[in-house]
């Protein structure tokens, strides 16, 4: 790799007196990147940002910005803007003001000219042309939204930080600024960084998503990686609907192991680290790799409990004697008629690919480190 | 309903007196004083006989609001922003107890302290021989500050304890140095406050006149002095009151004119004065 990363977090650890916010974080965010640091709240990721943005200070290791150390260098001498949680807008001043800010603080002078036009351009970007003489309180969340994002890009940042910039918006409107989001990543070609506790979001507008726990990195890596290969428990509890079933190891087979889950039934099941006989994990089962029939020879039968209908799929809860309620996801072919019905028996079967096994451990990710030193290649 | 009481006190306590002030004005003095029913202007065209007094009062108002202001906003900003969480209601408190003593003692206090047995007599001691504090117009401006600091700094801490911090941060991720977003985003913001701290204090001292008395030695005459003469002296209650009335229109200008400033700079807010 030779590109310089635009974001570099080498050791960083941020204390807050007895409590360790952030803990040995090590992070290359190559350029023209789009990343989400994605966890609960707690975990540590708008620690992260505001460290990125200068608004806290690591306590131990360095933040780099495009190579550049920026210990001691204060927020505004940062080549990085922020779009706020609540947006963060400046209430006595109208929309092109508010856009305008940034540029008005450039030294040498810009001319009022170049302000103007430059505020223009930005606000035409996000669609917002015409509105500069609004006041803040007259614009609708969406349009406060866009006014942050103007007000960020406007500077042309090296990296634009989005602190849960989606959080205040209604669903519909949230899907639409993912998709703007997205689409103004790769229109100006810098890096995004998104801190995000919505999993979704963070698989769907990303290209990488760094998932953070207890203040650390539990996994980086694209989102069907993520989705698709959590490196342990706590990702794949975390990202994504999952059922997890408790069971010990009853045998190794080549590269899988065998599971005795509570009921006694044997399921092989992939392992991501070495498994000890008799050891007690979790297999993670996604409800879309399960399938139901009346007559799929599967290792479970249960009875369909609930039945939520989502136009292309359709979600089961299914009971499962011994096991608990599996919830499994099924396509919903247009004139078959497949549904089952509440109260209905079913048999579940696997449709595609192999559950994942992971050793049960308390305080999860806590007390996990997968990798020392991870680093987006790309 | 809940309305009732509080309008009745208006009504008694407000609107009926500066009734009969407004009648008074227009009034004559009885031959041995006191008020006479009339209706002239007269009382209105004797008001450049104490032309002094007005001009001394338009001074010492904006002056001492302004000296008040300057020491006060420091303190709010501390209070508000810089203090730690813990410690901000007992500095909170500590501005505001001196309030529960009447200004009347404090300020005899000062004359202590400022007189020749107070501070002078201490610089002597070191060296410092013949220096006055008394009655000069230093010690009139200290005394003001002093008095009315409580007021100015209250609602400026109200304002800046309101700002919300992350503009702060916004401004600096924008590129400003910490100076320009004081100019930029937190004294603007703040205006609210300042302006009502401003009218509160302005408006107080163009009746003042205990201070100026006691520490500036009673030389210089306000119109706070030529009222308590006017009424309790001489029992010229028609001039009194047609001064008194000049008093209040020139108070109502002042707080339009705050008001209009501090809602054109920080945006549709007004100047809360209760």
């Amino acid at each position: 790799m030779t590109a310089v990363p635009d974001i570099e977090f080498r050791g960083v650890t941020k204390r807050y007196g007895a409590v360790t916010a952030v803990s040995g974080i090590d992070l290359a965010v190559p350029p023209s990147a789009f990343v989400a640091l994605l966890g609960p709240s707690g975990c540590g990721k708008t620690t992260c940002l505001r460290m990125i943005g200068g608004f806290e200070q690591p306590s131990e290791g360095q933040v780099f910005i495009r190579g550049q150390d920026m210990a001691g260098t204060p927020p505004y001498r940062r080549p990085v803007n922020m779009v706020f949680q609540q947006y963060a807008l400046f209430p006595h001043l109208d929309v092109e003001d508010n856009v305008a800010y940034g540029l008005r603080q450039a030294r040498p002078r810009l001319s009022a000219r170049e302000i103007a036009s430059r505020a223009g351009e930005a606000l035409e970007m996000v669609r917002l042309a015409g509105y500069g003489r609004r006041k803040i309180h007259e614009l609708s969340g969406g349009q406060q939204q866009r006014v942050a994002l103007a007000r960020a890009l406007v500077n042309k940042p090296a990296v634009l930080l989005l602190d849960e910039p989606l959080a205040a918006l209604d669903k519909k409107l949230r899907t639409d600024m993912q998709i703007e989001l997205q689409n103004l990543q790769r229109e100006i070609g810098i890096t995004f960084v998104l801190v995000t506790h919505d999993q979704e979001e963070a698989l769907s507008m990303s290209d990488f998503v760094c998932v953070m726990n207890g203040g650390r990195i539990v996994q980086l890596g694209q989102p069907s990686e993520i989705y698709d290969e959590p490196a342990d428990l706590f990702v794949a509890d975390f990202v994504g609907k999952t059922n997890l079933l408790s069971g010990t190891v009853a045998g190794h087979s080549g590269d899988l192991v065998e599971v005795a889950l509570a009921d006694g039934t044997v399921i092989a099941a992939r392992k991501r680290t070495a498994l000890r006989q008799g050891e007690a994990v979790s297999v993670s089962l996604r409800p879309e790799s399960l399938s139901l029939g009346a007559r799929t020879s599967g290792p479970f039968k249960g009875i369909v409990r609930n039945r939520i209908f989502l136009g292309s799929t359709a979600e089961y809860a299914i009971e499962v004697q011994g096991i608990g309620t599996l919830l499994a996801k099924a396509d919903h072919l247009i004139g078959h008629g497949n549904l089952f019905k509440p109260g209905e028996p079913v048999a579940i079967g696997f449709a595609s690919g192999t559950p994942l096994a992971f050793a049960e451990t308390k305080n999860n990710g806590a007390n996990q480190r997968v990798e020392k030193h991870v680093e987006i290649i790309s | 309903m809940l309305l009732g009481p509080a309008t009745a006190w208006l009504v008694v306590f407000l609107v009926l007196p500066f009734i009969a002030i407004a009648v008074f004005s227009v009034g004559e003095r009885a031959p041995e004083g006191g008020y006479q029913a009339a209706f002239t202007f007269a009382q209105y065209a004797n008001l450049p006989a104490r032309a002094t007094a007005f001009w001394n009062t338009m001074v010492l108002a904006p002056v001492g609001a302004l000296a008040c202001l300057l020491v006060a906003y420091p303190v709010a900003y501390y209070l508000a922003l810089r203090a730690p969480q813990r410690w901000r209601l007992i500095l909170l408190a500590l501005v505001v107890i001196p309030f529960w003593t009447s200004l009347l003692m404090r300020t005899y206090a000062w004359m202590y302290v400022l007189g020749g047995r107070g501070i002078p007599a201490l610089l002597a001691y070191i060296g410092f021989e013949d220096i006055r504090l008394i009655n000069t117009p230093g010690a009139v401006l200290l005394g003001i500050v002093y008095g009315y600091l409580p007021l100015m700094i209250l609602p400026i801490y109200v304002s800046l304890e309101r700002l919300d911090r992350r503009l702060l941060e916004a401004s600096a991720d924008l590129g400003a140095t910490p100076l320009s977003t004081f100019l930029g985003v937190t004294l603007k913001l703040s205006l609210p406050g300042v302006m009502t701290g401003f009218s509160l204090v302005m408006i107080l001292l163009l009746g003042e006149y205990l201070i100026p008395t006691l520490l500036g030695g009673g030389k210089v005459f306000f119109i706070g002095n030529g009222l308590v003469d006017l009424f309790l002296q001489s029992r010229n209650w028609p001039f009194g009151s047609a001064i008194a009335i000049t008093l209040v229109l020139v108070s109502v200008v002042v707080l339009i004119a705050a008001n209009r400033i501090s809602t054109r700079v920080s945006g549709a807010r007004r100047v809360d004065l209760i």
